[in-house]
């Protein structure tokens, strides 16, 4: 028995997170296609790559169909880019009919008939449709250095269209500088007043060291972890994976940052993915210390 | 058997409105009435609102707002991020803990949680924010069917009551139970209107659940504000009907019926 402990060390106790309820469905829906190439993509998404492929209308039915009788709460739609996917309005409207939706988008694809459509989809649901357009600065330069020339401007024109008819996106922007939280967030909201959204709403992210954001500055370091927590410190209400799955074409994951992670896939089918996680990635550490959700709230 | 009953929440120290509701409540006439919480914060003078609450005899089940004034926590525990909403909430709760008489603290830190009763042959949960957290948000348009029928699950409730949002809506879920938020009577729906609201259950082989506008002083309340230094963004909306500060946390469909 000794012998046997030896060879294989006791790994290191990492807090098990329990799911607490499935309020949170992340569904994603675009697998890792993607119209940019982000530098700082935690799952690293771009065009041609595939990882994780499109998911169908009829998959994304299937495993709607499977949440609702875990009593899910609403579904977020992300990618890659949602807006790549062909049958995108589609999957948004039948869903739409289960609960509350939120799609997050580059915003770079917002032709103004996509916009009136989901302005219609909007208001023929008596649950929230969000769109979630996420910007890397307030100006081209630092948001075009991390999505690629041009697409801060189009991304802009992106929610201005959206919020000209009316549907109040949500800009979320990632924490990329040691800037005042407060500053920071006044720099994003005077700048998108000035472009015109007179209702801005923001969403502030902290960045991950995780996909080609490593590349870019470096992974997690060693002391980033939560090993060791003390049991009685640990709040199992604190983290999203106690209210979250995230579903793609390749099973279902404890959470949407860590689809591409070794360890985040938890099972085929919901029903296998509700035990325990253990919280032994770096990402782990960041969203326990900065008490973030990928949600809206 | 049939029975009647009044619900209100969100008090925020409008005691003007509170007068008023209490005495709609008594000329409607009703077998039971009860407050779900959250008797300080928004408004002016919040001992005037507690001393008319104690002694109309309603009884009233402990907000988070007054889970942390009894306590005399640090903050309201509302859970907003964004640091303008942060900053009016903050003011609003300083001038509500300073001015918040010990007896009452003592008290408000007594009251239940959440409330079971059995009315007309239903198991009805009466809560604050959500069974589960006294602090969630259940807005209509973020909760799903599933979800509302999972949360009546869990509570073992065929009719959940609650508040918390601000914000009143009904829902028949597609199992026959019920959930009813029955919004506040502190500060108007934002809806442009300058009346409060509070719910009316009426439960035998049906549940029916009516929502009433109660008018009142509204200027006069939003004098004594003035006077008392609160935020004019706060004044605004009692005089407007139109919510000016923490809306970080409206879902879209919400926010859109709103002006700012």
């Amino acid at each position: 028995m000794s012998l046997l402990q030896d060879q294989h060390p006791a790994p290191p106790p990492y807090p098990e997170q329990p799911l607490v309820h499935l309020d949170v469905l992340w569904i994603q829906v675009a697998g890792t296609l993607c119209n940019l190439r982000c530098t700082h993509c935690f799952v690293s998404c771009g065009p041609g790559e595939d990882r994780h492929a499109l998911m169908s209308r009829d998959e994304v039915r299937a495993r709607v169909a499977e949440a609702l009788p875990l009593g899910v709460k609403e579904f977020y739609f992300t990618g890659g880019e949602p807006f790549v996917h062909p049958q995108m309005l589609g999957i948004i409207a039948d869903t739409l009919q289960h609960g509350p939706c939120t799609v997050l988008t580059n915003g770079t694809l917002f032709a103004d008939r996509l916009v009136v459509s989901l302005r219609e989809l909007s208001h023929l649901s008596r649950y929230s449709l969000e769109i979630r357009v996420s910007l890397d600065g307030y100006r081209a330069e630092e948001h075009d250095a991390f999505r690629g020339a041009g697409s801060f401007e189009r991304a802009l024109a992106g929610v201005v269209a959206l919020s000209g008819h009316g549907l109040l996106p949500i800009v979320t922007v990632t924490q990329n500088t040691d800037e005042d939280a407060r500053r920071f967030r006044e720099r994003y909201l005077d700048m998108l007043r000035v472009a015109g959204v007179s209702r801005p709403r923001l969403k502030v992210l902290p960045m991950f060291q995780l996909g080609r954001e490593v590349a870019r500055t470096r992974g997690y370091r060693a002391p980033e972890t939560l090993a060791d927590l003390p049991a009685q410190a640990f709040d199992p209400h604190r983290l999203q994976c106690g209210s979250c799955r995230a579903v793609t074409s390749q099973g279902v994951f404890v959470c949407p940052l860590l689809v591409d992670e070794p360890g985040g896939r938890m099972g085929a089918r919901l029903g296998e993915a509700l035990g325990p996680f253990s919280l032994s990635h770096g990402a782990c550490y960041t969203c326990y210390v900065t008490g973030m959700t990928c949600a809206n709230g | 058997m049939s029975a009647r009953l009044a619900v209100l929440g969100g008090v925020y120290s409008n005691h003007l409105a509170l007068r008023e509701v209490i005495a709609g409540i008594a000329r409607r006439g009703v077998d039971q009435a009860w407050c779900l919480g959250d008797l300080g914060g928004f408004g002016p003078h919040p001992d005037r609102s507690v001393a008319l609450l104690r002694e109309s005899g309603m009884p009233m089940l402990r907000g988070n707002y007054d889970d942390s004034i009894g306590h005399d926590r640090a903050d309201c525990a509302c859970g907003y991020t964004d640091p303008r909403d942060n900053a009016f909430a903050q003011r609003s709760y300083d001038y509500t803990v300073a001015r918040t008489a010990a007896e009452h603290k003592t008290w408000m830190r007594d009251l239940p949680e959440q409330q079971r009763l059995t009315l007309a042959g239903r198991r009805v949960l009466l809560c604050h924010g959500s069974p589960r957290r006294v602090n969630e948000f259940l807005w209509e348009s973020a909760c799903s069917d599933a979800f509302l029928e999972s949360l009546c699950d869990t509570a073992e409730a065929d009719l959940m009551v609650c508040g918390h949002t601000g914000l009143h809506w009904h829902r028949p879920l597609p199992s026959g139970r019920h959930v009813v938020n029955v919004g506040a009577i502190g500060r108007p729906a934002n809806d442009g209107r300058t009346e409060v609201w509070y719910a009316g259950l009426e439960l035998d082989g049906a549940v029916r659940v009516e929502f009433h506008p109660v008018a009142y002083n509204y200027e006069a309340l939003a004098r004594e504000m003035e006077a008392e230094r609160l935020p004019a963004e706060f004044v605004t909306t009692i005089r407007t009907g139109w919510w000016t500060t923490c809306l970080e946390n409206l879902p879209a469909k919400e926010r859109m019926r709103g002006r700012y």
